[in-house]
């Protein structure tokens, strides 16, 4: 038992590495292998320009979607145990609506107020995009915390999240529609997610958020194991549940947060992949899921990034496209093999 | 085996608080519960036997009165504490899926392990002895998922058993099982309280199984009143099916 265990992480950290070598090598512009290991290793390539597009253009994508990856799998992790549901994900409390929402109001709204369209500004434009999208993320996660001190039954706090998630959604479409047209562009372009749109210098920034934020969620295994039980049994064995359910909410809500400020709303990865880690490695023990999870969401990440970039479909293929496309066969297929193998046995 | 008195409840009120009115489900019971007993608590349904368990489980606030265990008053306990003197076995059904019966078990001792809920040598060894005391060590790497209900309910012990709690409260334990189950879930939480000297106390619908194992039994009618007596001088209304003390 143990020892599959361990087999399926050093499994998964393999096609890590794998995959990201791949995102560095595989791309519109064809660049020999031999060239890009040089300049992974600090080495100069032969052509100036191929260095340029490793390190400049690849290299921070690859870095982005890793992290986001694992950080939305997490994140949909911890939902799915707190809420208690297969079907809840990493946006299903509304965190990445209020997301769309902080980001549609900076950018449909300036357009309009200041007659500036934001999406001309550039790199402070971007900014300003990353920075309303955490707040207002984070001003919904508060709501939903507020409210989950309120209510003490999970599916009426689930309801009421989703309410919010869709009230923000029309509070957009009320900004969408007396909004400037190539406003409205910069926005759905937003909406339609991306690992490439983190630029150089806030790669490095986005980087060391996730890499304290998401060790920080590793301490919430124990709770989580104790949430599977159920509020009764997890409450006897001595869990405070209302604030362990703030804290697990508070910190998938932060890890959502941050991830669609820098990527936009990426669906799909957050859902699937706890369906899959819980697949592969027949456990609800998150002391097993969580890294589980952690890995197998950059893994995907990683795969459904390459997908997208694919020669052909450079810049055509958003990334929520191709998450869907491709994760939803690989959960079926593991999910309907397992299946196959609880009546064989 | 010494017979300690574990629970004291003195005029204790239960029921639910609301914003306006209170909705009080039974007043003014004064009684106890002792170690090395079995207690069973039977009631029609709606005479609030689970508000009762809910509260002595700490779930609920009381009303008023005062609720005692082992000497002291429950609210001042704190949840940690609590944790390894009550141990409970809920009606509510657990959609575990993917957990083995022993990893379920294990649960049980998370109020002991540290940080990670890790189970060390000590820790294991407790769930395999509670797995052995239940009978059901050949279960101990099924899927909770594939478990019938009487083997889950008898994981649910185990898991309370792993928990080393004085004080066992089980809401209706044998509700949803057959004949046989039933009768074996009863004798097993029997010989549990007087071989190990534990606080047995459930809730039950089978009068007449729960009459055979009980050494005390309360009667919670719809009034909200609590009577407690021996099984023997429990008296069955033929016509209205309602039951009662001997005078």
């Amino acid at each position: 038992m143990k020892r599959s265990v361990a087999a399926g992480m050093i499994a998964l950290g393999v096609s890590i590495l794998l995959l990201f070598f791949l995102n560095l090598l595989l791309g519109s512009v064809s660049i020999p292998a031999g060239q890009v290991w040089k300049v992974i290793w600090g080495g100069e390539a032969s052509n100036p320009i191929w260095g340029n597009i490793v390190l400049k253009s690849r290299f921070p994508q690859a870095l982005t979607a890793l992290v986001a990856g694992s950080g939305l799998a997490v994140a949909g992790l911890q939902m799915q145990t707190v809420f208690r549901n297969p079907l809840a994900g990493p946006s299903v409390l509304g965190v990445s609506s209020g997301a769309s929402l902080g980001v549609a109001f900076v950018v449909l709204l300036s357009g309009r107020l200041g007659g500036v369209a934001l999406s001309h500004l550039g790199y402070m434009g971007e900014v300003a995009m990353t920075v309303s999208a955490i707040i207002g993320a984070l001003a919904i996660m508060l709501l939903i915390v507020w409210v989950a001190q309120k209510v003490r039954g999970n599916v009426t706090l689930l309801i009421i999240g989703v309410m919010i998630g869709y009230v923000a959604t029309a509070i957009i479409g009320v900004l969408k529609f007396f909004s400037a047209e190539e406003d409205v562009r910069a926005y759905v372009v937003w909406g339609l997610g991306s690992f490439a749109r983190v630029s150089g210098g806030q790669v490095m920034t986005f980087v060391i958020i996730m890499a304290i934020l998401l060790p920080l969620s590793f301490l919430l295994v124990k709770t989580l194991n104790l949430l599977l039980l159920g509020d009764g049994y997890a409450r006897n064995l001595g869990l405070n549940v209302r604030r362990a359910r703030m804290w697990v909410i508070v910190c998938a809500g932060v890890l959502v947060a941050i991830v669609t400020a820098y990527c936009g709303p990426i669906s799909f990865l957050g859902l699937a992949v706890p369906h899959l880690c819980r697949g592969i490695f027949r456990t609800s023990d998150h002391r097993v899921l969580m890294p589980a999870s952690l890995l197998a969401g950059a893994a995907l990440a990683l795969l459904c990034n390459l997908i997208a970039r694919m020669p052909g479909f450079e810049g055509a293929l958003p990334v929520n496209s191709v998450t869907a496309l491709i994760g939803a066969p690989v959960v079926a297929v593991v999910l309907f093999k397992r299946r196959k193998e609880d009546t064989g046995e | 085996m010494k017979h300690e008195e574990t629970i004291r409840l003195s005029g204790l009120a239960i029921g639910y608080p609301g914003k306006h009115s209170v909705k009080v489900v039974a007043e003014g019971i004064t009684q106890s519960i002792h170690s090395g007993e079995l207690t069973c608590l039977l009631g029609e349904n709606g005479a609030g036997k689970s508000t009762l368990l809910r509260t002595l489980s700490g779930f609920l606030p009381a009303l008023s009165g005062e609720i005692t265990i082992l000497g002291r008053p429950l609210r001042d306990y704190r949840e940690k504490e609590l944790a390894t003197v009550i141990g409970v076995v809920l009606t509510e059904k657990t959609n575990l899926q993917n957990m083995t019966v022993t990893e379920l078990v294990g649960m049980g001792r998370s109020p002991y392990t540290g940080f990670w809920g890790r189970l060390s040598a000590e820790d294991r060894r407790k769930v395999d002895d509670a797995l052995a005391l239940v009978g059901i060590v050949p279960l101990r790497d099924r899927m909770v998922q594939t478990l019938s209900d009487g083997e889950r309910q008898k994981v649910m012990i185990a898991k309370a058993l792993a928990q080393e709690t004085p004080i066992i409260f089980l809401d209706e334990p044998t509700a949803f099982l057959d004949y046989p189950s039933k009768v074996e879930i009863l004798n097993l939480l029997h010989r549990l309280s007087c071989e190990m000297g534990k606080t047995v106390f459930l809730s039950t619908h089978d009068l007449d199984l729960a009459l055979r194992v009980a050494d005390r039994v309360w009667l919670m009618t719809k009034g909200g009143t609590v009577k407690t007596g021996a099984p023997d001088n429990l008296l069955v209304d033929r016509q209205t099916g309602r039951f009662h003390f001997e005078q």
